[in-house]
C-alpha cells in the first residue's frame, strides 16, 4: 500500500477527468483548427473547456490561452512581457519557471521576510516607471505560504501603474478561490496535473490590460495568436473537467484536508525534538494553505529521511520535486533565513483531496523513528 | 542474501558490479554520488553519468538513488586539493575522496538506511588470512588494479565491503556488459580528476581559486635555465614545461623551493633518493616489521624497502636508490598481492 504524500508535485487523474481523454483520443481525434465536422466537434470540446477554465478562473472564455503547463505559462508571462521592453519582478521563492525566466532578462528579485512572503518594502523599493510585469506567486510550492496577492496589486499599481501583474497561480488552485483572490491580477497560470487533470497541459489568462503580451511560440496561429501549436484536446478538455470538480468540491474538501493536516503536523511534533514547521508560529496554520505540512529537522539530510520513508511506503519531497539530487539546498528556505544545514533536513509532506487518515496514520508511524534512526547513526 | 548498497559512478565496471551482485541473489539499490557542482568533462558525476547509472540500475531491476554529498566533497577532497597544491604538495584527490566520501560519508550512510553492505566497482580484492584477517589485495587485472587508492580501509570497513569485478579482467568485465546489454559497457575508462575541466586542466581550476607564482628555473650551479608560471604545479622528476630551450640532455625537476621560488633541475640520478619519509602511516591490521614492497603511485612499480619505525618520523629504506616521491603522494606498503598498510610521503629535507 503506497501513501502518496506528494500532492504538491503532482496528483492523480481524477476519475471524471480521465473518462473524458479516451473517447477524444480513440474517435473525437480531430484537429480543432480544421474545417471538417471531426474539427468543429473538436473545437466544440476547446470553446466548452475555456468557458469551464473562465469561469474557474473568474475570467473571461477570450483571455484563457491553452498551453503546455505551468512552466510554458509562467515563461509566456514573464518573457511575452519584457520582450518589448522593461524590467521584470519577482519574489525570491518564485518556482524556477519563474525566476529563472527574470534573472535570464535581468529582473529584480525581491527578498522575502522569515515569515516566507514577500517583503513588501523591498517591493516598493524594486518598483517604478521601468518595470514591465511583477510577478508574485500565489501559494509557494514548497511551504505552502500564501502570498500578500492584495498588498502586491495595490502597491504595483500605486507605484507602477504601467506595469502588468502576473500570479503563479499552479499551487493553488484545489485551496483558495483564484476568482476572488485573483480577481486584480493581469496574467494567472495554473497547470492541470496539480488539481486532478493530466501532464502537459496548463492555461494562462490573459486579461485586457495584458493584451500586447508576445507570444513565445509562433506559428499556426492558435489562441489568437498567442500561441501557436495544435491543441492538446483531450488535455484541455480534462482539465477543465477535473478543474470544475476541484472547485465544486473545494468547500467540503478543504476543511477535511487541514484537519488531517493538522494532525500530521501536530502529531510529528510532538514526537519529534529539534523541528521546525516552516512558517508556522505555535499551531497557527492560518498563513498557509490546507495541505501543506512542511517540516525542518535539525541534524538529519532530506535525502536519506526520504529513503528511509519510502521503505514504509511514504512517497514524499525534500523541497519541490524539480530539486531532487540537487547540489545546493532549497532557494525559498534560503531566502527565508534558514541556515544550509537546516534546510538539507527539509521534509515536504503535501495532502491532496484523495489523502486519508491512513495516509496521516503512516507517516505519523514512520517519520519520527526514522529521523531517530539517523540522528543516531547518520 | 544481504542488502547491499551499489556505488554506481555510471561506468562500466560498477555497472557490471551491481549486475553481478543481482546475479548472486543480493538484493541490491544503486546509488549515484553527486559531488561536484561545478563545471567538469570527465569522472563520475556529471549529468550523463548520473543517466548512465540510473538506465542500467533500471535494466538490472533495481532502484537506482542519487546523493548529494557536494558539501563533504568540497571539504574532503577539493579544499585540501588546492592547500596542498598551495603549500607545495602533490596530492592525490581520489584517494581522500575514498577516505572520507565512499568509505566514511557513504558508509555512514548506508549503515543509517539499514544497508548490511556497500560494494563497489573497483579493481581490487579483499584477501582473509587463517586469523580472519582481511587485506585489500590487488585486482586480477594487474593493469586495472586499484588496490593503491583503497589502501586506507581498514578492517571494519573491509568486513561490510565487495568488491564483485576484482576478480575480472577488464575485458571480462566489458563483454559481460556487452551481453547484458548494458549501455556503459563501451565507455571509456575515467581518467582525470573528476573535478577538473580537461580543456583548462589544473592551471585554470588552481588559477581560480590560488594565486599562481611564477618561479625561475636553476641548475644544480644556480644558473636560470628556464622559468615556471606556476611553482604550484610543479612536481619532482617532471621534465616538460619548464622552458628549458633545445637542450640537448634531459633534465629533470630534483628539488623545489616554494618559498624561495625556485626549481632546481638536474640528471635523473639526482632525483635517486635511499630513503623515504611517511607521514601517518596506518596498518590495515597491526604493525608489521621488516620488508615490505612499496608503490608510491597508482600505477608506479612496487620497490622493496625496509621500515624503520622511531625516532620523530617513520621511514622507509629503500633496497636499491629509488626517484624521489612528490611529497603528498600515498605511499602504499604490500607484503606479496595484499596492502598492509599506507601513509603519505613526507617531506625529504624537513629543516627547508
Amino acid at each position: 500500500m503506497t501513501h502518496y504524500l506528494d500532492n504538491a508535485a503532482t496528483t492523480a487523474i481524477r476519475p471524471g477527468a480521465l473518462e473524458v481523454m479516451v473517447p477524444l483520443l480513440v474517435d473525437g481525434y480531430g484537429n480543432p483548427s480544421g474545417a471538417h465536422r471531426m474539427a468543429r466537434s473538436a473545437n466544440r470540446v476547446i470553446d466548452e473547456a475555456r468557458e469551464t477554465m473562465a469561469d474557474v478562473l473568474g475570467s473571461t472564455p477570450g483571455h484563457i490561452v491553452f498551453t503546455s503547463g505551468g512552466t510554458e505559462a509562467d515563461n509566456l508571462a514573464i518573457r511575452g512581457a519584457v520582450e518589448s521592453g522593461g524590467v521584470a519582478v519577482c519574489s525570491a521563492i518564485e518556482h524556477h519557471a519563474i525566476l529563472d525566466p527574470v534573472e535570464y532578462h535581468g529582473g529584480r528579485v525581491v527578498a522575502v521576510g522569515p515569515d516566507g512572503r514577500i517583503d513588501l518594502d523591498r517591493l516598493a523599493d524594486a518598483l517604478d516607471d521601468r518595470v514591465a510585469v511583477v510577478s508574485v506567486m500565489a501559494v509557494n510550492n514548497e511551504t505552502g505560504i500564501v502570498q500578500p496577492i492584495d498588498e502586491v496589486v495595490a502597491l504595483t499599481r500605486e507605484r507602477a501603474p504601467q506595469a502588468l501583474i502576473h500570479t503563479d497561480a499552479v499551487q493553488a488552485l484545489c485551496w483558495l478561490d483564484l476568482a476572488e483572490v485573483l480577481a486584480d491580477v493581469d496574467l494567472i497560470s495554473v497547470s492541470a496535473h496539480k488539481f486532478g487533470g493530466p501532464k502537459g497541459v496548463g492555461a494562462l489568462v490573459v486579461r485586457d490590460r495584458a493584451s500586447q503580451l508576445r507570444p513565445l511560440l509562433h506559428g499556426g496561429g492558435q489562441e489568437r495568436g498567442r500561441r501557436g501549436g495544435t491543441h492538446n484536446v483531450a488535455g484541455i478538455a480534462a482539465m477543465a473537467v477535473a478543474a470544475a470538480e476541484t472547485v465544486a468540491e473545494r468547500p467540503i474538501r478543504v476543511p477535511a484536508v487541514a484537519a488531517r493536516r493538522d494532525r500530521l503536523a501536530d502529531g510529528i511534533r510532538a514526537a519529534v525534538d529539534g523541528v521546525i514547521e516552516t512558517g508556522v508560529v505555535s499551531t497557527d496554520r492560518s498563513i498557509k494553505t490546507a495541505n501543506m505540512c512542511h517540516l525542518c529537522f535539525e541534524g538529519i539530510e532530506s535525502e536519506a529521511l526520504l529513503f528511509l520513508l519510502e521503505k514504509h511506503d511514504v512517497m514524499a519531497s525534500a523541497a519541490s520535486s524539480c530539486s531532487s539530487g540537487a547540489m545546493e539546498p532549497s532557494h525559498v528556505l534560503s531566502a527565508m533565513g534558514f541556515d544550509r544545514a537546516l534546510a538539507f533536513g527539509s521534509l515536504r509532506l503535501s495532502l491532496g483531496y484523495a489523502s486519508t487518515d491512513d495516509d496521516v496514520d503512516a507517516a505519523l508511524a514512520a517519520v519520527p523513528p526514522a529521523v531517530a534512526r539517523l540522528r543516531a547513526r547518520g | 542474501m544481504a542488502e547491499i548498497l551499489v556505488a554506481m559512478s555510471g561506468g562500466v565496471d560498477s555497472s557490471v558490479a551491481a549486475a553481478l551482485l543481482v546475479d548472486r541473489g543480493h538484493t541490491v539499490v544503486g546509488v549515484t554520488l553527486k559531488l561536484w557542482g561545478g563545471e567538469s568533462d570527465s569522472g563520475c558525476c556529471s549529468v550523463s553519468d548520473v543517466d548512465d547509472a540510473r538506465r542500467v540500475a533500471q535494466q538490472l531491476g533495481i532502484d537506482h538513488h542519487v546523493f548529494n554529498f557536494g558539501d563533504e566533497f568540497d571539504r574532503f577532497v577539493v579544499d585540501p586539493y588546492v592547500a596542498d597544491h598551495q603549500s607545495g604538495r602533490t596530492p592525490n584527490p581520489c584517494i581522500e575522496c575514498n577516505r572520507h566520501i565512499k568509505f566514511d560519508k557513504l558508509f555512514r550512510r548506508a549503515d543509517a538506511l539499514g544497508f548490511d553492505r556497500i560494494a563497489t566497482g573497483h579493481h581490487a580484492r579483499i584477501s582473509t588470512d587463517d586469523h580472519g584477517i582481511r587485506r585489500i589485495a590487488r585486482g586480477a587485472d594487474a593493469a586495472k588494479d586499484q588496490s593503491y587508492v583503497l589502501h586506507m580501509l581498514d578492517q571494519t570497513q573491509l568486513a561490510r565491503l565487495s568488491f564483485p569485478v576484482g576478480d575480472l579482467a577488464k575485458d571480462d568485465v566489458r563483454r559481460l556488459a556487452g551481453e547484458l546489454g548494458l549501455r556503459t559497457a563501451n565507455k571509456p575508462d575515467s581518467q582525470d580528476v573528476c573535478f577538473i575541466h580537461s580543456q583548462g586542466g589544473r592551471q585554470v581550476f588552481l588559477g581560480d581559486r590560488i594565486p599562481l607564482r611564477a618561479a625561475r628555473v636553476v641548475d644544480g650551479d644556480g644558473r636560470e635555465v628556464g622559468s615556471v608560471d606556476s611553482i604550484e604545479l610543479v612536481t619532482y622528476g617532471q621534465r616538460k614545461g619548464l622552458d628549458l630551450g633545445g637542450d640537448a640532455e634531459r633534465r629533470y625537476v630534483v628539488d623545489i623551493d616554494h618559498g624561495g621560488a625556485t626549481v632546481t633541475v638536474g640528471h635523473q640520478e639526482e632525483l635517486l633518493v635511499d630513503h623515504q619519509t611517511i607521514d601517518d602511516l596506518a596498518w590495515s591490521h597491526e604493525p608489521l616489521p621488516g620488508e615490505f614492497l612499496v608503490q608510491c603511485s597508482a600505477h608506479g612499480r612496487p620497490q622493496p624497502a625496509a621500515l624503520v619505525v622511531g625516532g620523530d618520523e617513520d621511514q622507509l629504506r629503500w633496497l636499491d636508490p629509488q626517484r624521489r616521491v612528490a611529497p603528498g603522494q600515498a605511499v602504499v606498503l604490500y607484503r606479496g598481492d595484499d596492502v598492509v598498510g599506507g601513509g603519505t610521503a613526507g617531506r625529504h629535507r624537513p629543516n627547508r
